[in-house]
């Protein structure tokens, strides 16, 4: 015990200062919120993960501002376990024809106003997988997306610019 | 000749036909003794690795099916033409003597629709029941580029009947930030019984998608067939397109391209270990270790361009160099590492509360694994020490050399231990390879590819041995491209190391195998 508790002291904290937000690589098409659910959202904003197809690499970005230097719970980002408690819907994509119901069904199963933000140049558009037989395409093909984040895969701070969309609409306090 | 090839040529004679200038060695057996053929080859204790199928009715031959086996250190392909007269091309199952060809023989009914005579489960795989039931995306004469019209249809579960036992399914969609797949769970009490997977949700077309780009734009595709992996994958497509058109890679290239694959292993062992232990609720694990993964990641990108290190193998070399000020920060870092990992580790050992959770949990034994032919860092768990790096070895491993750890106890801590052991050896390996790496070019040009030839490599990644078998077409165009991930063996012995532990240890054994869904589904 005594050690794990030297190694924290020692390690101390090592989160990045807020990361350099604005970033205009991200497409906002529009996020409509009552000022009641504005409200509501100020200081937390929960996430339901889905990968529709990806290859693993935006997961593990994604991962990756989980990790004490991103530490996105600092900004009110949580991920939960279920789409019933989620605002937000993060997809990875291309949406693979096997994916489409339970890409469609986890949407439906998620409170509005659900918020959905498309991560990856998968996500965006299909990228090297292209719309073939097996893969439809962009997530916008299955639902309809909010934000997109671009990249192969984006970098945690990539990742983290496009919740701060979301933290402009509704005025959070701590990112903005 | 080597051990396995001699073997079939002494049991078939003239019914073994050898393809001279093929690598590795691969013999064409009349398609009736294709299952005798791979008898004979298991009695000679080889594993079977792949089996896959190519369709050739477009230069009037029919089709073709393959096994690739591995001894030592010895590589063998078999090849069986089918008749193109046949109006429903078979093959005879080789499932009664290599289980891994229970998901290869079932994907390649799903994927080319040919038939495995005598397999025992016709249940499509990957392809999903709502898929048209003539849509094989495999064949020539399939139009991958259309949107496939879906129908209703329903997968035939196994299913446990009896007093207390009950079902829990589980996913597409988990709880976690992972891929998608879909597993279900018969269990009394807390007691599994039987695990069934359901993979393929991730299914891309990959495989289709490689025949409609060219050599050099497909190893971008390679290396996003697993992103986790990406290196070792465009590294694996990579040598077999070099071995294809003879290319010499230079030397400084190929250190480079070892440097990345240990690192890509240390980063992708140290985000597990974390895992591991965050499933065992020891969540301090996880934030020190994803720590130095990130540590990781930021220097590669600082260095390297990318935080994968995604598109810097290509066929013929690498794309970025290290310079000295960069040697000097791997080489700090790595001071950095140890001094952190090593400490880690003396608390990993010394929490009692831990241990009770990941010992004697989900043991596979290496009877099983054996028997499952798995490779990587769960063979290596379970007593059977396989590792390319050391039996198929190549630029810089040969001079290098490579300690390989085997422990037997098959358990998530002996698949912890080796993720241990290996991160320790990818430390002293990278220093090795910074102090001697060799000067020289990153690049040499590849020959045009003939038509109608093979290439082959077979790459460690860090969850075991990648391998790529293409082929070109009549126009020197790809024809073909098979890619096995670890994980397409590997799956299959999770369903059987996790028989009679409870369902809630479930979580922390998927984690220690920690397989690639999207590299299995493809």
């Amino acid at each position: 015990m005594i050690r794990i508790l030297r190694q924290i002291f020692r390690t101390g904290i090592v989160t990045n200062q807020t990361p350099q937000f604005d970033d205009p690589k991200i497409k906002v098409v529009g996020i409509n919120l009552d000022d009641s659910v504005k409200k509501r959202f100020r200081r937390s904003l929960s996430v339901r993960e889905v990968d529709a197809g990806s290859c693993n690499g935006c997961e593990l970005e994604i991962h990756a501002i989980n990790n004490p230097v991103y530490d996105c719970e600092r900004f009110g980002i949580h991920f939960t376990a279920s789409p019933r408690f989620a605002d937000v819907l993060l997809v990875t994509g291309p949406v693979s024809k096997n994916m489409e119901v339970a890409l469609r069904r986890t949407y439906d199963a998620v409170a509005s106003p659900k918020i959905v933000i498309a991560v990856g140049d998968c996500g965006c558009n299909g990228g090297i997988f292209g719309e073939t037989y097996a893969s439809l395409g962009g997530i916008d093909k299955v639902i309809p997306v909010n934000i997109y984040i671009p990249g192969c895969p984006p970098t945690p701070a990539d990742i983290l610019n496009g919740f701060y969309k979301i933290f402009l609409a509704v005025k959070n306090p701590v990112m903005i | 000749m080597k051990k396995l090839a001699h073997a079939l040529k002494s049991a078939f004679g003239e019914d073994a036909k050898a393809d001279v200038n093929s690598n590795p060695v691969t013999l064409t057996v009349p398609v009736e003794r294709f299952a005798e053929a791979a008898k004979t080859l298991k009695d000679g204790s080889a594993f079977l690795c792949a089996e896959w199928a190519t369709d050739d009715t477009e230069s009037g031959r029919g089709f073709c099916v393959y096994a690739c086996l591995r001894e030592g250190g010895e590589y063998l392909i078999v090849k069986a033409e089918m008749s193109s007269e046949a109006a429903g091309p078979e093959f005879p199952s080789l499932v009664t003597h290599f289980v891994p060809a229970y998901r290869f023989e079932r994907q390649i009914r799903s994927l080319m629709g040919i038939i495995p005579r005598g397999h025992p489960d016709g249940r499509p795989w990957i392809k999903f029941e709502d898929w048209p039931e003539d849509a094989w995306p495999l064949r020539k004469s399939f139009d991958a580029s259309k949107a496939m019209t879906c129908s209703e249809g329903q997968y035939l579960w196994l299913e446990a009947e009896g007093e207390g036992v009950y079902e829990i399914a589980v996913g597409p969609v988990h709880a976690g930030i992972i891929e998608p797949g879909h597993f279900r769970f018969q269990a009394v009490g807390e007691t599994i019984i039987n695990l069934e997977e359901r993979l393929g949700y991730v299914h891309k077309g990959i495989e289709k998608r490689f025949e409609s780009m060219t050599w050099e734009t497909a190893v971008k595709l390679a290396g996003r067939v697993s992103g986790d992996t990406t290196v070792a994958h465009s590294t694996a497509y990579s040598m077999a397109l070099e071995s294809m058109t003879h290319c010499h890679v230079p030397e400084r290239a190929q250190w480079l391209r070892a440097l990345f694959i240990e690192r890509e292993r240390i980063a992708n062992h140290l985000g597990d270990i974390g895992a591991i232990c965050n499933d065992a609720a020891f969540a301090f694990m996880l934030y020190q270790c994803s720590r130095l993964k990130e540590a990781m990641m930021a220097t590669n990108h600082r260095l390297f361009g990318h935080r994968f290190m995604m598109d810097r193998v290509i066929p013929g070399g690498v794309t970025v160099d290290i310079s000295v000020d960069a040697k000097k920060e791997i080489l700090s870092e790595l001071d950095f590492l140890d001094e952190n990992f090593n400490m880690l580790v003396r608390i990993y050992e010394e929490s009692s509360s831990l241990e009770d959770r990941v010992r004697s949990t989900g043991i596979l034994t290496s009877k099983l694994a054996r028997e499952l032919c798995v490779v990587g860092i769960v063979a290596r768990a379970s007593g059977l020490d396989v590792d390319c790096r050391v039996h198929n070895t190549f630029p810089p491993y040969d001079s290098i050399g490579v300690n390989v750890p085997a422990l037997t106890a098959g358990d998530v801590h002996a698949r912890v231990w080796v993720r241990v052991f290996e991160i320790r050896e990818s430390m002293r390996l990278l220093r090795r390879i910074l102090k001697t790496i060799p000067s020289g070019s990153l690049f040499a040009h590849c020959n045009a590819v003939l038509p109608d030839t093979t290439g082959f490599a077979a790459v460690e990644g860090w969850r075991g041995e990648i391998i790529y078998w293409i082929k070109s077409g009549q126009q020197g165009e790809i024809n073909r491209c098979m890619v096995r991930d670890p994980s397409s063996v590997n799956w299959l012995a999770l369903e059987q190391a996790i028989k009679g532990n409870i369902v809630p240890d479930f979580p922390i054994c998927n984690k220690s195998f920690n397989q690639s869904y999207s590299g299995h589904d493809l």
